[in-house]
């Protein structure tokens, strides 16, 4: 790739026009100060188009729904000083889910850098702990390799955010550039040590009591299918963490669904009683294990992961493989014999017929179970749901027919309130011809709400449904169970009027309270296009179930 | 491990890490935040440029602790580190040091 003739342009010139060569077409940010030399040249850009959020960890959020919907590295951006400092809850949350996310902040000049100038502050140091890489950078040539290395970092391996720190001197600086760099792009990953898919192989096909542990990583890696192939073959009774529903289909007949805090019971049983986990880009995670003596005890363990650092952190693996999930699974199908653990799909059947997920209230529109159901009946595979963090979260993981490998956006490892509305809008954009549905609570969406703005500004096709239980659900629900109900500071005494409140914003609204006939008003409100907020009131009492005791093991479940 | 006493830190092994980096401003931080936010003490630390200054050699001194294999494995995946060699605590970078500890 080589200009014919040089051209001088600042750097801020180069980084726009780096991130067009990317492929970058949508991206969120907040402009300020620091980082105005970009913006100047942004504006210059017929290939970009710039989100405007009004808040940056709403950029952030907007930003990661772009990636999580297409796999893509997406950009944000911000200004130095609090416009990065609000940046890092995203960036922090972007890490723990590994997500593919390059954050652009402007920095001070480089003269003042170091003397408590305005809107200064160490962006690098404090985004050395939740990015994959950093970079500060120090002149606008470096920004020819820095950019395309950001890219390439951020898809390499096991995904993850970058951040580039840009001075506002070293964006208005001058370069003469005559060849531009090809686009970053992911690395290739080394192939698995055929002896260890063998030894894996045999393992399996000897396995009497096995279970496929699918995670994050699955989806991440494409696998999905072949997972699903994998476990065909092998007759594998499946589970899926959080970040992997949509995987496997959850109505597959292998399918024992989410395991873990807030797993069926059925799916958490079985798990104590297999005796080889099989997991595939899971990382262990305590919302997954529980009290990790307790986690599949009788289990000898194979775990593949991409990431190297994963394999024996928390379960030491009999047989560890680091590689890139779909490839080892790949690799792994042909050795697979037909295997026969008859008693073990009958034990497992039982199981689940004794122990299912129980979903009080699913045929009513006005609980927690009905209304996931209810929305999910007026929708195809095709729609994306998002969700904030809390007792939602849990009810719509627990409840909708996830289907679809990036069917599905949430805030897994951070856990993070104020994610659902802002991803969801990123993935509207990234994916036009979906219906996104973000599921969120009245905790949850006030932490991000300036974002309505942004959805009605967009006119993304993004529907909000709001599960008002005038509390904190989660908080509730523990210091109910868990702390004598001494319930405190999560009961919300006063209450906004979230129709008025989206109507201000420019969001039009419903509220199924009011509504004779809640089904066919949600129907009405779906098939609609553009943004549009539905709240519903839900029981304070509700409660997710069944729920493993924080610290307890798996099988110690309350409920359900 | 944060609730061991002082005594019994000092009786625990100690492990020599010797670790190539790019040579640049951050890198330093980047490993030594490894060790702080696991509550990791590093006893020793000595880094010094490599021929041309482009790479630097950073070496540890370390307790060696059920958490090494990982911490190991964490600096590996830094970007900036290139390689990490673990040695025994007879390596002598250390030893030859402590006279200026006097």
């Amino acid at each position: 790739m080589s200009q014919p003739t040089p051209e001088t342009l600042t750097g801020a010139q180069i980084v726009v026009r780096l991130l067009e060569r990317q492929g970058v077409r949508t991206l969120a940010g907040i402009p300020g100060g620091a980082i105005l030399p970009i913006y100047d040249a942004l504006s210059k850009s017929v290939l970009i188009h710039h989100v405007l959020a009004r808040h940056e960890q709403g950029g952030g959020f907007l930003a990661q729904g772009m990636a999580r919907a297409t796999g893509m590295p997406a950009v944000c951006m911000a200004s130095s000083g609090p416009g990065a400092t609000n940046l890092l809850t995203a960036i922090a949350d972007a890490k723990l889910d590994s997500i593919p996310l390059v954050a652009i902040t402007g920095q001070v000049p480089r003269a003042m850098i170091g003397t408590d100038a305005f809107q200064e502050v160490d962006t690098y140091g404090l985004s050395i702990p939740i990015t994959k890489h950093n970079f500060l950078v120090s002149s606008a040539d470096d920004l020819l390799s820095v950019i395309p290395q950001a890219f390439r970092i951020a898809a390499s391996g096991r995904p993850g955010p970058v951040l580039v720190d840009i001075p506002k001197d070293v964006q208005n600086q001058l370069v003469e550039v005559s060849n531009w760099p090809d686009p970053g792009c992911a690395d290739p990953v080394p192939a698995p040590a055929a002896e260890l898919i063998d030894r894996a192989a045999a393992m399996i096909n000897a396995a009497t009591r096995p279970i496929l542990y699918l995670g994050g990583g699955v989806v991440h890696s494409g696998a999905s299918g072949t997972a699903v192939s994998l476990a065909e073959k092998a007759r594998l009774p499946t589970v899926m963490t959080l970040m992997a529903l949509g995987a496997m289909p959850v109505d597959h007949p292998l399918s024992l669904g989410m395991l873990g805090m807030h797993g069926a019971r059925c799916t958490n049983l079985a798990l104590d009683e297999c005796d080889l986990l099989i997991a595939v880009g899971a990382r262990f995670d305590d919302r997954a294990t529980g009290k990790v003596a307790g986690f599949c005890p009788q289990a000898k363990i194979i775990h593949i992961d991409i990431d190297p650092s994963e394999l024996d952190k928390i379960k030491t693996a009999h047989i560890g493989i680091a590689g890139d999930v779909g490839t080892v699974l790949q690799s792994l199908l042909p050795a697979i014999a037909a295997p026969v653990h008859d008693d073990w799909l009958a034990r497992v059947a039982s199981l689940k017929a004794e122990h299912p997920l129980r979903m009080p209230g699913i045929d009513d529109p006005r609980t927690p179970y009905g209304l996931i159901r209810a929305v999910a009946n007026c929708l195809d595979d095709a729609a994306t749901i998002t969700t904030d963090v809390g007792q939602h979260q849990m009810w719509v993981a627990q409840a909708y027919p996830l289907r679809r490998p990036r069917q599905w956006l949430t805030s897994g490892g951070l856990g993070t309130m104020g994610f659902g509305m802002p991803a969801a809008i990123g993935a509207a954009l990234a994916e036009p011809e979906r219906t996104v549905v973000c599921f969120t609570g009245d905790g949850s969406i006030l932490m991000n709400v300036q974002e309505l703005v942004t959805a009605a500004e967009e006119n993304v096709n993004v529907k909000i449904v709001l599960m008002n239980n005038s509390s904190l659900g989660l908080v509730f629900q523990q210091q109910t169970l868990f702390y004598g109900e001494r319930i405190y500071a999560s009961k919300f005494k006063g209450m906004p009027d979230f129709i008025r409140v989206a109507e201000g914003f420019g969001v039009p609204a419903i509220d199924l309270d009011q509504e004779s006939d809640p089904l066919a008003a949600l129907a009405r409100a779906l098939s609609t296009s553009g943004p549009m907020l539905i709240h519903a009131s839900i029981a304070m009492h509700e409660q997710v179930l069944p729920m493993v005791p924080p610290g307890a093991a798996n099988k110690e479940m309350i409920g359900g | 491990m944060n609730s061991i006493s002082r005594s019994e830190n000092q009786a625990l092994a100690r492990t020599v890490l010797e670790l190539d980096v790019n040579n640049h401003p951050g890198v330093m931080s980047h490993v030594v935040g490894l060790f702080s936010r696991r509550s990791y003490n590093v006893e020793g630390i000595l880094v010094m440029p490599v021929g041309n200054g482009d790479t630097s050699r950073i070496w540890l001194l370390v307790n060696e602790d059920e958490r090494l294999d990982q911490m190991v494995k964490q600096i590996e995946k830094l970007e900036d580190v290139l390689a990490v060699h673990r040695h025994g605590a007879e390596h002598e970078v250390f030893v030859r040091l402590e006279e200026f500890f006097r």
